[in-house]
């Protein structure tokens, strides 16, 4: 569809851009302004240059919660898009129980993100916890305060509890807007499920996997709530990851300088990622 | 029935776990959950239902909680309409850079934001107010909005907006008596997505805001430490908080398959 070419159309566009200005540029120049500059209290400021990102770049512990949150982001991302196109692809094309089970599915999609915490929390509770009781007793030590594997095993469990309906819910949209000539033509052909799954439903779902893997890259490379709430960061730092780091620092120490160079990068290295993935994704997607 | 029916009915029992060990918390006396593992409440309480629902301190703040999602939603999806038909529909100085920075907002972490928009929202004198935490939340909720509408807007043909210009239409009178009713199924979806992201969201609620205007994010961590975690008040607190939500989806359900795609599949 081609668009006719109108520069009064910015006046349509003007409150969002208002509004989003409002809300991004002036908080983000802040964030620049502490970044190049040192404060001893008294709202006193003074140059610093580049002092905090070469200081960032040297903080073993800032590499840590990288690595700790780059493993976690894999973890999540490998589980939670095959589980949910597996489960996608089972769920009925058509009938009265796909809405029963859609709304029961997109339930912990609104669900706020501390009362997942908390519900991850009672639930895994060794003593008194469904999941917690029920690991031990079946001869599996289990302790997420205690053992740095249990917490990972649960934080990676909510996540994927919380969040791989968004990706069975982004992938059964997609499968059920193949128009049924699709499978009519495999079927004469005598093509067997996988070749089906492999070149019909496969390149038709690109457009909403790519969202998917996107949105769940974004969102758990920013996870802070759910794991502040289960597990603090613990047992010691093991599920000390990017966010929970930053708001530590920035709100716990008041170091602003450290923090907001810190909060760049993070931003950057987000920009960075979901920008190649992009990149990488689009140009195959205009072939097809 | 197909066997291949057990995966989807396997994960939403996994999905309903959680939820089923939530509510029978929440029905248990204090004594009961120290007291040990139980898989039903042995004595039926709704005590802690009745303590949330008698105090202002609790129950206000789902009030509080609803105002400014409610306030985030009609103000996203209203400065989202008129932009996203802009850039559905024409091409303008520099419109592919400001919707890729409109969508770079999507991915800043709220970490970030959250000491410059105390400061920000204090200097203006919004702190602590509905409007504090309905505007901050806009900055992941406004891009949000624009994408899925123009997606939606995408999907309609061209031909209509012409015609109704040869019809006499104005814009104004074109845009909202033809356009907004032919998109309502999109406008629908994207306030389902503003509601969901507002509501979830616990950290800039809970740093925007200290007394008058405290979200229910907050006090449930507020009242967990500060009275030695009770157990059976904070899994009540939390089964309320699902309700919004589950009225909400129910008003969706038809829309959901659809919303999901987008409008772009």
């Amino acid at each position: 569809m081609s668009k006719a070419v109108n520069n009064r159309a910015w006046l349509l566009v003007l409150p969002v851009f208002i509004i989003v200005a409002f809300n991004a540029i002036i908080p983000l120049m802040t964030v620049v302004n502490y970044s190049v500059q040192e404060t001893f209290g008294n709202n006193e400021f003074f140059w610093s240059g580049t002092r905090w990102f070469e200081e960032l770049l040297h903080d073993q512990q800032f590499y840590a919660s990288l690595g700790r949150q780059i493993v976690f982001t894999g973890l999540v991302l490998a589980i939670q898009v095959p589980l949910g196109l597996a489960i996608a692809l089972c769920m009925p094309p058509k009938g009265p129980w796909v809405s029963v089970c859609l709304v029961l599915m997109s339930l912990p999609l609104l669900v706020p993100w501390n009362v997942v915490g908390s519900m991850w929390n009672i639930m895994a509770l060794p003593d008194i916890g469904l999941l917690g009781k029920g690991l031990n007793a079946l001869g599996i030590s289990y302790n997420y305060t205690r053992q740095p594997i249990s917490a990972w095993f649960t934080v990676v469990l909510m996540d994927v509890w919380h969040w791989t309906s968004l990706v069975v819910l982004l992938c059964y949209a997609g499968l059920t807007s193949i128009p049924d000539a699709y499978y009519q033509a495999a079927k004469v052909d005598g093509a067997r499920p996988w070749a089906v799954f492999r070149f019909i439903q496969l390149p038709k779902l690109k457009h909403v996997l790519t969202i998917a893997i996107l949105l769940r890259f974004m969102d758990s490379f920013m996870i802070y709530t759910e794991v502040i709430v289960l597990t603090g960061g613990g047992p010691g730092s093991t599920t000390k990851f990017l966010s929970v780091d930053l708001v530590q620092k920035a709100l716990g120490g008041f170091d602003l300088g450290p923090a907001a160079a810190f909060s760049i990068v993070y931003f950057l290295i987000i920009l960075l990622f979901s920008w190649l993935f992009y990149t990488l994704i689009m140009p195959n997607e205009a072939q097809s | 029935m197909s066997r291949r029916y057990f995966v989807p009915l396997v994960y939403i029992i996994f999905l309903m776990l959680p939820i089923y060990w939530l509510l029978n918390m929440s029905f248990k006396t204090t004594n009961e959950i120290l007291s040990g593992f139980t898989p039903y409440p042995r004595i039926f309480t709704l005590d802690s239902y009745r303590i949330i629902l008698t105090d202002p301190t609790w129950y206000m703040a789902y009030v509080h909680s609803l105002a400014y999602v409610a306030i985030n939603t009609v103000l996203s999806v209203t400065v989202a309409l008129p932009a996203a038909y802009a850039f559905s529909r024409y091409r303008f100085l520099g419109d592919k850079h400001l919707f890729f920075w409109l969508l770079s907002n999507r991915m800043a972490p709220a970490a970030v934001f959250v000491l410059p928009f105390v400061q920000l929202y204090s200097s203006v004198g919004l702190f602590d107010t509905y409007l504090a935490v309905a505007f901050a939340h806009t900055l992941f909720n406004i891009p949000l909005a624009v994408w899925i509408l123009e997606g939606f807007m995408s999907g309609v043909p061209k031909e209509l907006d012409g015609t109704a210009y040869v019809d006499g239409h104005s814009f104004p009178s074109f845009f909202t008596r033809i356009f907004i009713p032919t998109i309502s199924s999109g406008i629908g979806v994207a306030a389902f997505f503003c509601f969901m992201f507002s509501w979830v969201e616990m950290l800039l609620a809970k740093n925007l805001t200290s007394v008058a205007a405290k979200p229910i994010v907050a006090a449930m961590t507020k009242t967990s430490s500060a009275s030695g975690y009770e157990l059976g008040l904070l899994a009540a607190a939390g089964v309320l908080t699902l309700v919004p939500g589950a009225i909400v989806i129910y008003f969706v359900r038809n829309y959901i398959a659809k919303g999901f795609s987008l409008g772009r599949v």
